[in-house]
């Protein structure tokens, strides 16, 4: 089923972690398997933040195979040895939990060239790659996963999230979402439904020198839309686009560095309620979830068949 | 099927205000306005719409507060306001009693589902599925509504003062839905029997496979769905439009006149090949 929440504030910034923690932990009766941010905050004086993973959360629950501790140390000196032969410079580094990490560094080159590098570590995945993006995802409910990465106090303007049932895909963080637009900085999506053209528009892009993680198929809604914006194509065009060229049941929510969009397909098959003033804009499949944020009495509505929508901060 | 063991040809028979006696394999039971048994449930309870009462669900959960209503309904309760249900799912759903029943705000998913006979007002809005399956009373929603509105009603009037999203009136077998805005795709997708009305435009493939029952639109219609077609709208139409409309107190002034019939025309299924007494009953 799973479960997808958005919110963008205009012209402010707030407690976004903590706000989008809310939104998804009252989405949790539909997909309480993993949980995901992708949060949009100030970034770090133009550096780019990485945030990877070099292992699974074996947890309960988890269908990843269990690995020691030394195998994922391993795996970061490899990156680590990446990134100087990339001639990137690490500022800072984080270790948040035995198997994933924050790094802020210092990058000037292709971003294509720079993940397959990377994640030519074995078991190494870059969740996200951006100024001001930071893309966490792991196994656990919201309140879980937020605390766990410490998330509560994070600030920011927009954010997107996912509280993911698995029902294609095994239970691990590799097919959680969001998913990160690679090799486009600062791009995100989490989607709700099932896209029946997925190997077809895979293996498309896959000869487009476009690369998959997982064989989740939210994961190619990210990676086309990628495409397109690597080709120049403006993120609302590819979103139409994408309604008529991606086959299924399917709402979506995409989020650059600056806007944030919805995409509802032509069956209207996958719930959405919106809710849009002035000064925020916030979306999710239930209407509790946008009720942690405004309790008091809102109008909100259903976007219709085939409906597209971006706002911007 | 059913057979039809009395018939009488009048005008309010051919608007739908008859009484019918059905006799044969099925189970379904016509309103019978002379017998006042029929008003009640057996174990259903005998409530006072002057005894009024509140209940603040903002601390409670939707199993709480269903538990509430039929508490208050037994303890004789005609009038229940409920304050605060800031979209929670599954309120108010399977009473099957007399009622007057107000939410202040909106529902969520499953509202006031599985109902026959309370009167209810929503002053918000409602999520996917509102009043699903319900049999008889009235529902009316004042702002607007998710999917699935009024999804295999059986009866009963289900009012949305706002919008609705996809597929409302999905497998209805009865009863009337009015929209005074507009619809989604796939509005009366495989209905039965019934009415919808809907004031504004309409998304595409309006009435889909629909089997029989009417639809009626102001607006504009995107596209009609497989075996949906226009028919022509009779006086006796526009009569039963402008009475429905003043009694749901929505679209005084609109002119029902001009509004677009559609109905079933029966091509998807063969009714010529149904034996006489089911084809009657399909009719």
């Amino acid at each position: 089923m799973c479960g997808i929440a958005g919110l963008i504030h205009k012209g402010k910034t707030v407690n976004i972690g903590k706000e989008l923690r809310d939104m998804l932990q009252a989405l949790k009766h539909r997909g309480p398997d993993s949980t995901g941010y992708a949060l949009y905050g100030e970034g770090s004086n133009g550096d780019y933040i990485m945030r990877f993973k070099v292992g699974e959360n074996v947890g309960e629950g988890s269908s990843a195979v269990n690995e020691d501790k030394s195998v994922y140390d391993s795996r970061k000196k490899q990156v680590d040895s990446h990134l100087k032969e990339l001639g990137a410079q690490i500022v800072k580094e984080d270790r948040l939990t035995p198997y994933s990490f924050r790094y802020i560094i210092k990058y000037d080159k292709d971003l294509m060239e720079f993940s397959k590098k990377i994640e030519s570590v074995e078991m190494t995945e870059i969740l996200s790659l951006g100024k001001s993006l930071e893309l966490v995802k792991d196994l656990g409910d919201a309140n879980t996963v937020s605390k766990q990465y410490g998330l509560d106090k994070m600030k920011g303007t927009h954010a997107i999230g996912h509280s993911r049932m698995a029902t294609e895909s095994g239970v691990d963080i590799r097919s959680a979402h969001p998913f990160w637009g690679y090799p486009f900085s600062d791009m995100s999506v989490v989607h709700n439904g099932q896209l029946t053209s997925y190997w077809n528009n895979r293996r498309a892009l896959e000869r487009k020198g476009m690369r998959f993680m997982s064989e989740c198929d939210s994961e190619l809604i990210a990676v086309y839309l990628a495409e397109k914006m690597r080709r120049g194509i403006a993120l609302e065009e590819g979103m139409k686009d994408s309604i008529k060229e991606l086959d299924g049941v399917f709402t979506y929510l995409v989020a650059t560095k600056d806007s944030l969009g919805m995409a509802k397909d032509v069956m209207a098959a996958k719930p959405m309620v919106l809710y849009e003033s002035d000064d925020l804009v916030a979306l999710g499949s239930e209407e509790i979830a946008i009720r942690t944020l405004l309790p008091q009495e809102i109008d909100t509505y259903d976007p219709y068949e085939g409906e597209v929508k971006v706002w911007q901060t | 099927m059913a057979n039809l063991k009395q018939v009488k040809d009048s005008k309010a028979h051919s608007m739908g205000l008859h009484k019918e006696v059905l006799t044969g394999r099925t189970q379904q039971v016509f309103f019978n306005s002379e017998e006042a048994e029929n008003f009640f449930y057996y174990g259903a309870y005998d409530v006072d719409f002057n005894k009024r009462t509140e209940v603040d669900v903002a601390d409670k959960s939707c199993k709480e507060l269903n538990g509430k209503l039929n508490s208050l309904i037994e303890e004789g309760y005609g009038t229940i306001v409920v304050k605060n249900p800031q979209g929670k799912h599954s309120l108010g759903v399977g009473i099957l009693n007399k009622l007057n029943l107000i939410f202040e705000g909106s529902l969520g998913y499953f509202a006031v589902g599985s109902i026959d006979g309370p009167i209810v007002r929503i002053t918000g809005r409602v999520g996917w599925s509102c009043a699903e399956n319900m049999m008889a009373g009235k529902v009316v929603v004042e702002k607007n509504a998710g999917s699935c509105f009024g999804a295999a009603i059986r009866g009963g009037d289900l009012i949305c003062r706002g919008s609705v999203g996809a597929r409302t009136g999905i497998d209805m077998k009865g009863g009337t839905i009015m929209i005074g805005g507009d619809a989604g795709i796939f509005t009366g997708f495989m209905m039965q029997r019934g009415r919808i009305i809907i004031l504004g435009n309409t998304g595409p493939n309006l009435g889909d496979s629909m089997y029989d029952g009417t639809i009626f639109v102001g607006g504009t219609i995107k596209s009609l769905g497989s075996d949906a077609v226009e028919s022509k709208l009779t006086s006796l139409d526009i009569a039963w439009l402008k009475r429905k409309l003043k009694v749901a107190e929505i679209g005084s002034d609109f002119d029902v006149s001009k509004m677009t019939k559609i109905v079933s025309g029966k091509k998807l299924w063969n009714y010529d090949k149904l034996e006489p007494t089911e084809k009657k009953g399909a009719i």
